[in-house]
């Protein structure tokens, strides 16, 4: 028949335990484009506030109809409470995003009282803030006007995910915070999150860059004249005009930054750090399940905390006796009723084709288990139309934490 | 080729480049993420940087793929225009070549759309020959994300602001020549849903403001229709009759006629609001402006077999070079 219960069905993850538990303090989810990080993100942020901790959701690029639910108009890297959607405190329950004070300045919350807020990762200005912070006033003026800056901080791959990791280091730090939601950037690959920010600030700190700065560095003089011939190769390819805007940029900026590769060491240290725990988001198609894989194997070898794996947009057969009805069967029963009762060839298609879909989901879920077989898998199931109101990412929580199951 | 993650751009882009190769073509198919996106569609072990015949067109055509990754495409450039190899061995060492391919804006993409275009403008007995064939008929990207695309396509922009002279700025000048020509199209994946067809939307009109021209729009994964009109109404407000369908159980066999309506009803209703959705998206799309073409969902795995039926889809809908 149809395989309504899988052999061996994996644990699913025990997420009131996860947003519940005060050592929490930092989860990441993570995976490949399009999988509903955000959603996810921000269901997981939205439950752990309702069950009484003061959270922060970071988000990178959230689709619009989402963070308006939010009460996010702008990206301005400023964490802005979220009016939960019904009155937490005396007063609350407004739906007015400007006006709802339900969740305050990082002052309530104190008596058990949880609370939500959202920010959307600005990473220009995240950068520009870390420039001005370590930099006198003169010295920050000259790097924020510098050509090659300007694109570092805006468009540089890398650059979203080590201001992330850099905005996650200062709410860390602030201790406002008893909980930090991470979403990662959309990258090209689920592990751009943990490499691009240790590869750009290698990058920024390393030979090439040195190297290129100003004449008389240590590296220039060692190397003496065979490195002429890489210069002017350097200065042919890009130009020299560039050659002269990065070297600018580097002698302004070595002087502020002492260690850009330290800093980036020090926010990964952080994800390793206990208190932080991954949630790897995928949907049942095959690229997004590998994706999946790849980083929970990475997580495994790094030795990073991973909660669960979140599968998203699912189509689990129904409880009653549907669930024994095979594919084969619906088909063949369609067929014999073709003329007669359009209605039950309608309900035996749709439900032919839903079995083959899960049997197929369910082979993508074992696959994945097998590899790993402690990832802890939760599902959740696809809804015919996608969240954007704070009641949807609520159901989605609820979902999530297995409240039906 | 763009699309959203998750819409199925790889898959979408091979069966488009087996259509074009129907018949006799020559077909580029390549791809510039580094996932090795089509040696997994194709069940295949990762595929080194070079062009390989890979698939077999009905009518004589043939598919080859190339898995581009900016590294080898920066050390091959070096090469070619100035006979630069141990310059560019001293370079990797530098971590120049990492710079200039994982990190640098512009130069990435100016690699691999440079390498693209290169491709479309190559002729058979290379530089020598210049009124000779072409060597492919037409080049197909697995291209990045509608997130990226404007950016990825609209190389020179970025890198004038770097690099303003210099063979990379030629370099550049010489793909755009190419990407905004009347040779070239960006088509969208989409899905019926509202994120894919939102971003394919905002992408087409990215790209139509950079000056590039946008193709066809690929919705993908299409399910059956299997209601319309007054009933597909009902199905989804939850008035299904459900009578006529205990009735239709009951003729077939079912052991529980009753019991099972109830299942396929809740069934029936989450396909019937699905499917209102999608109506509703199909219409925006179309709205677009932009030809449509359709793929069906497929419920099995994808295979070699399934890519080519995927191509006749496409063939039928009058898809060709």
């Amino acid at each position: 028949m149809t395989g309504g219960a899988r052999r061996a069905d994996p644990k699913p993850m025990d997420v009131d335990a996860l947003i519940d538990d005060p050592g929490t303090k930092i989860v990441v989810c993570c995976g490949a484009g399009g999988v509903g990080k955000t959603t996810t993100a921000a269901a997981l942020a939205l439950r752990a506030a309702e069950r009484g901790r003061r959270t922060v959701v970071i988000t990178v690029d959230p689709a619009r109809r989402l963070a308006q639910s939010m009460g996010l108009e702008e990206l301005d890297n400023t964490p802005r409470p979220v009016p939960l959607p019904r009155p937490v405190t005396a007063g609350g329950g407004s739906r007015d995003g400007q006006a709802a004070r339900v969740s305050g300045d990082g002052q309530d919350g104190q008596d058990g009282q949880g609370s939500l807020h959202a920010m959307m990762l600005d990473m220009k200005r995240t950068f520009d803030e870390v420039v001005r912070e370590h930099a006198d006033p003169e010295r920050a003026r000259q790097i924020l006007a510098n050509p090659f800056y300007q694109t570092l901080s805006t468009s540089f791959s890398g650059t979203q995910e080590y201001m992330a990791m850099e905005k996650l280091g200062q709410l860390r730090q602030s201790g406002e915070w008893d909980l930090i939601v991470v979403d990662t950037p959309p990258s090209r690959s689920a592990l751009d999150f943990l490499d691009a920010p240790k590869r750009l600030g290698r990058f920024l700190d390393g030979r090439l860059i040195r190297f290129l700065g100003p004449a008389g560095s240590g590296t220039f003089r060692l190397l003496g004249a065979g490195m002429n011939m890489v210069g002017s190769v350097v200065g042919k390819i890009v130009g020299t005009r560039f050659l002269n805007d990065l070297r600018s940029f580097v002698a302004a900026f070595d002087t502020v930054f002492g260690g850009f590769q330290e800093r980036a060491e020090r926010t990964y240290r952080l994800l390793r750090a206990p208190g932080t725990a991954f949630v790897v988001v995928a949907v049942p198609d095959s690229d997004a399940m590998r994706e999946a894989s790849f980083f929970v194997k990475r997580l495994a070898e790094d030795a990073m905390p991973l909660a669960g794996l979140v599968v998203n947009r699912t189509h689990p057969l129904p409880t009653g006796p549907g669930a024994d009805l095979s594919a084969e069967w619906a088909s063949t029963a369609a067929d014999t009723l073709a003329d007669t009762h359009p209605l039950a060839v309608a309900a035996l298609r749709s439900h032919a084709e839903r079995v083959r879909r899960r049997e197929r989901e369910l082979w993508l879920l074992e696959r994945m288990t097998s590899t790993h077989p402690d990832t802890r898998v939760t599902e959740v199931a696809a809804r015919p139309e996608d969240v954007h109101d704070l009641v949807g990412l609520r159901e989605i929580g609820s979902a999530l934490a297995g409240d039906e199951r | 080729m763009t699309g959203k993650g998750g819409t199925g751009k790889t898959t979408a882009a091979t069966a488009l480049a087996l259509a074009l190769a129907t018949g006799g073509g020559r077909v580029l198919l390549m791809e510039v993420e580094g996932r090795q996106g089509v040696a997994s569609l194709l069940g295949s072990a990762p595929l080194p940087y070079e062009e390989r015949v890979m698939l077999s067109a009905p009518g004589g055509g043939s598919v080859s793929v190339l898995a581009a990754d900016a590294e080898a495409a920066l050390l091959e450039y070096l090469e070619m225009f100035y006979g630069m190899r141990r310059a560019g061995q001293a370079l990797t060492k530098l971590g120049a070549v990492d710079f200039a391919t994982t990190i640098a804006p512009g130069l990435r993409d100016v690699l691999l759309t440079g390498k693209a275009t290169e491709a479309v403008r190559r002729r058979e007995g290379g530089r020598r020959s210049p009124g000779g064939p072409h060597q492919y008929d037409a080049v197909v990207m697995d291209a990045p994300p509608t997130g990226r695309i404007g950016r990825f396509l609209n190389v020179n922009s970025e890198v004038a602001g770097l690099a303003r002279m210099g063979p990379i700025h030629e370099h550049a000048e010489r793909a755009m020549s190419v990407i905004r020509s009347d040779q070239a199209r960006v088509h969208f994946v989409t899905l019926l849903e509202e994120m894919p067809a939102q971003e394919t939307r905002d992408g087409i009109a990215e790209v139509e403001a950079l000056g590039l021209r946008p193709g066809a729009v690929l919705v993908n994964m299409v399910g059956p229709r299997l209601l319309e009109g007054v009933e597909l109404t009902a199905a989804a407000i939850g008035e299904l009759d459900e009578v006529a369908l205990i009735d239709g159980l009951r003729v077939v066999g079912a052991t529980d006629p009753t019991g099972l309506a109830a299942d396929l009803a809740g069934e029936v209703r989450s396909y019937a609001l699905r499917h209102l959705l999608e109506l509703r998206v199909r219409g925006e799309l179309e709205d677009v402006g932009r030809p449509l073409v359709e793929l069906p969902r497929l419920e099995g795995g994808m295979d070699r077999a399934a890519l080519t039926g995927l191509a006749r889809r496409l063939s039928e809908q009058g898809v060709r070079k």
